[in-house]
């Protein structure tokens, strides 16, 4: 049964979270862009376009200690891991294709071996996802429809929020959206018929409203007959080696581990990383199987649309278009899979 | 939660050796796991690697070339080129050390009952190499498998890790051993001299042609031309072969000119890793991850796999 919830009950209903012992992450205003951060006492943002940086980073953060390094005898000697929190966490406000590439973070990150740090913290988890309604959503990049996602996708949430004006139609998905509304009490009431029906409709004009399509059909036959093509040579020439497009990627997962001293205190750290880097690849030798540009762009493509799917059984894009708008030379995922495609025609 | 696959277990050294010197030294490091329980943990087959950990310097992946065993005792050959495996080589008996593992596939020696088995290490490839010889060699083990021969070079004979070991294999009548050095960088210098003493060179043009003297097993050439002198048969054969991709490549062709197909090489393939179990992303060749489904590939898989070595 649909509930709802008036916009002004929210931090009513945050405070009570807060008092359960829920750390509650939510998108805020931050120097002019939207970012997910662990809430104190303000109000979220209700209507904003997509965060910056997605919200991967509550549970695969930028830079994460993973072991306290031990000394005995002023010899480092063993590491033994920081201890992990067990209080609930609420992700609160996720937009739908970034809750899709959730799913795929939680593929690799329980690929045969699970990953403690993440899993932890994603087991921990309640997502509440807003979907994506008018004016702020869709932005102009976004192009979700086109890889198998929705405007009011409910993969990876626990429950869906649609804004219909001045309140959210909400739906439950799982025990702990249940939760949520138990917590909720008669915060939530009833949603009317023609609320129901105003949600599908305001979801529905989303996704009327997106403009950017790419055509998935071939798209793996060209690629896997181009990898050879000067093609890959021609778009990565401009690419200047940032790394934003895969830093800012919501299914991105590269990692890169290292031993820091920092004041006589010796840690190992775990840090983003990017294929769009030299380093990443090289090996002590200075043998470097992706040396140069066109290597590392092409990488990028064919694990999202290759490799991922392989291995993970997803697709590795969600269609959030953050890799469009944050490049800085203008390098677009779907003209580059497009122009694979013409490639071969 | 279980247990965390990142932790290093504390591992104590127990032996060192300097297994060869000039610029890029090797040691072989034998360390036991310190938890009596974990130890059985590190039982391994031939081929699979271990992240070794310098505390406080970094961590890093190697061949495992110990026996496999269930006392927790790991044995690594560490080539000195960086960060971490220098501060490997400064380490000494007694000191403490990190491991994690084992990870990756392995040479499916099962499979190979009843077959000739040659072996062909180039360099620092000898490592992994030696993790299998060294199993198929075991009493038990040995009667299982045909002819076994091992054929090996290094740059210069002071480069020639686990000298002491072939030279008690090369008493062993139950395989052959063959050993070169490259002849540019033999002891006499690389004006002129073809030959180091005691290796006689051969004539690199057509090196299938050597008449090979009596009692002869060293010669001054490179890795790949010496598999040309000798010449295994591949009927009812395997090849194991590692080393630099480059002396992969010729040794693979001068294996195909001998009618050896691609699905009787076995190599190991190194890229650069961090977490050894599928998540850091970096060791992919195309859609296949080094050290998930390798490190063992056949020289038919390595065909199939994207360009991008
Ligand atoms: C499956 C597998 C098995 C292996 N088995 C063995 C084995 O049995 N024995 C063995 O000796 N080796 C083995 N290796 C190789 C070994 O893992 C590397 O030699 C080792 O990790 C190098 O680590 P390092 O810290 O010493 O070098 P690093 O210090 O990491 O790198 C050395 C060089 O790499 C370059 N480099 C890397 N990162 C950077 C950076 N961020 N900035 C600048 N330069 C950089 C530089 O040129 C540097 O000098 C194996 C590798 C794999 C994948
Ligand atoms: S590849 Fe680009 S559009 Fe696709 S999920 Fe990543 S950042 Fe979003
Ligand atoms: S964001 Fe653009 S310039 Fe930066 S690495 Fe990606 S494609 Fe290249
Ligand atoms: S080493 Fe991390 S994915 Fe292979």
């Amino acid at each position: 049964m649909a509930k709802m919830i008036k916009k002004d009950k929210v931090r009513e209903l945050l405070d009570k979270l807060a008092n359960e012992k829920f750390d509650i992450f939510a998108p805020i205003g931050e120097d002019g862009i939207t970012l997910y951060r662990k809430l104190g006492a303000e109000t979220p943002l209700l209507n904003f376009q997509n965060s910056s940086k997605p919200p991967k980073e509550i549970f695969f953060p930028q830079t994460e200690k993973m072991f306290d390094i031990t000394v005995e005898n002023h010899r480092l000697v063993g590491a033994t891991e920081p201890p992990m929190a067990s209080n609930p966490i609420l992700l609160f406000g996720a937009r739908p294709c970034d809750m899709r590439a959730m799913k795929v973070l939680d593929a690799l990150f329980t690929w045969d071996y699970t990953d403690p740090y993440y899993v932890n913290k994603r087991e921990r988890s309640t997502v509440i996802s807003f979907a994506c309604t008018l004016p702020d959503m869709p932005r102009e990049s976004c192009f979700c429809t086109s890889v198998g996602g929705a405007t009011d996708s409910r993969e990876g949430a626990d429950m869906l929020w649609t804004d219909i004006g001045s309140e959210f139609v909400v739906e439950s998905l799982t025990d702990k959206g249940g939760k949520i509304l138990e917590l909720g009490g008669n915060l939530f009431t009833e949603a009317t018929p023609d609320m129901q029906a105003k949600a599908k409709q305001v979801s529905q004009e989303a996704t009327e409203a997106i403009s950017r399509k790419l055509d998935t059909e071939g798209v793996k036959e060209a690629l896997e007959a181009t990898f050879d093509n000067a093609y890959w040579d021609e778009f990565s020439a401009r690419c200047l080696g940032c790394g934003i497009c895969t830093l800012l990627c919501p299914t991105c997962h590269c990692f890169d581990i290292n031993d820091l001293v920092v004041e006589g205190k010796a840690s190992r750290e775990r840090t983003w990383d990017s294929c769009q880097f030299t380093y990443y690849t090289i090996h002590a030798s200075n043998h470097n199987p992706r040396p140069v540009k066109k290597h590392r762009q092409r990488n990028r493509i064919y694990h999202k649309f290759l490799y991922s799917e392989k291995n993970l059984g997803l697709l590795g894009c969600v269609g959030c278009g953050r890799c469009i708008y944050g490049c800085p030379v203008n390098i677009d995922i779907i003209e580059v899979v497009e122009g694979a495609k013409e490639v071969l025609k | 939660m279980s247990e965390n696959i990142y932790k290093p277990h504390t591992a104590t050294i127990t032996d060192i050796q300097l297994e060869a010197g000039g610029a890029r030294p090797i040691r072989t490091i034998t360390m036991q796991v310190d938890d009596p329980e974990v130890r059985p943990t590190f039982f391994h087959k031939p081929g699979q690697f271990a992240l070794i950990s310098s505390f406080g310097t970094g961590e890093s992946v190697f061949a495992i070339a110990s026996l496999p065993n269930k006392d927790g005792i790991v044995q690594v050959s560490v080539m000195k080129v960086g960060n971490v495996t220098s501060k490997i080589h400064e380490l000494e008996i007694g000191d403490k050390v990190g491991v994690r593992g084992p990870y990756g596939n392995h040479f499916p020696l099962e499979e190979w009952e009843g077959k000739n088995i040659v072996f062909i290490g180039a360099g620092i490839g000898i490592s992994p190499v030696r993790s299998v010889y060294q199993v198929a060699l075991l009493p038990e083990e040995r009667k299982k498998f045909g002819n076994i021969t091992l054929i090996y070079g290094a740059r210069t004979p002071a480069d020639l890790a686990f000298k002491d070991e072939f030279k008690e294999l090369d008493t062993r009548d139950d395989m052959n051993l063959w050993l070169c050095i490259d002849w540019k960088f033999g002891p006499k210098g690389p004006t002129g001299e073809s030959s180091a003493e005691g290796w006689p060179a051969i004539n690199m043009a057509a090196p299938g042609e050597t008449v090979i003297p009596e009692g002869v097993n060293k010669f001054t050439c490179f890795v790949p031309q010496l598999v040309e002198v000798v010449k295994p048969d591949p009927e009812n054969s395997i090849v194991v072969t590692c080393g630099p991709p480059i002396a992969i490549k010729f040794i693979t062709q001068a294996l195909e000119k001998l009618g050896w197909k691609s699905d009787q090489i076995y190599t190991t393939l190194e890229n650069r890793m961090k977490c050894g179990i599928g998540k850091c992303g970096r060791c992919n060749i195309g859609d296949s991850y080094v050290c998930k489904h390798g490190p063992v590939y056949t020289h038919e898989q390595v065909k199939s796999l994207q360009n991008e070595f």
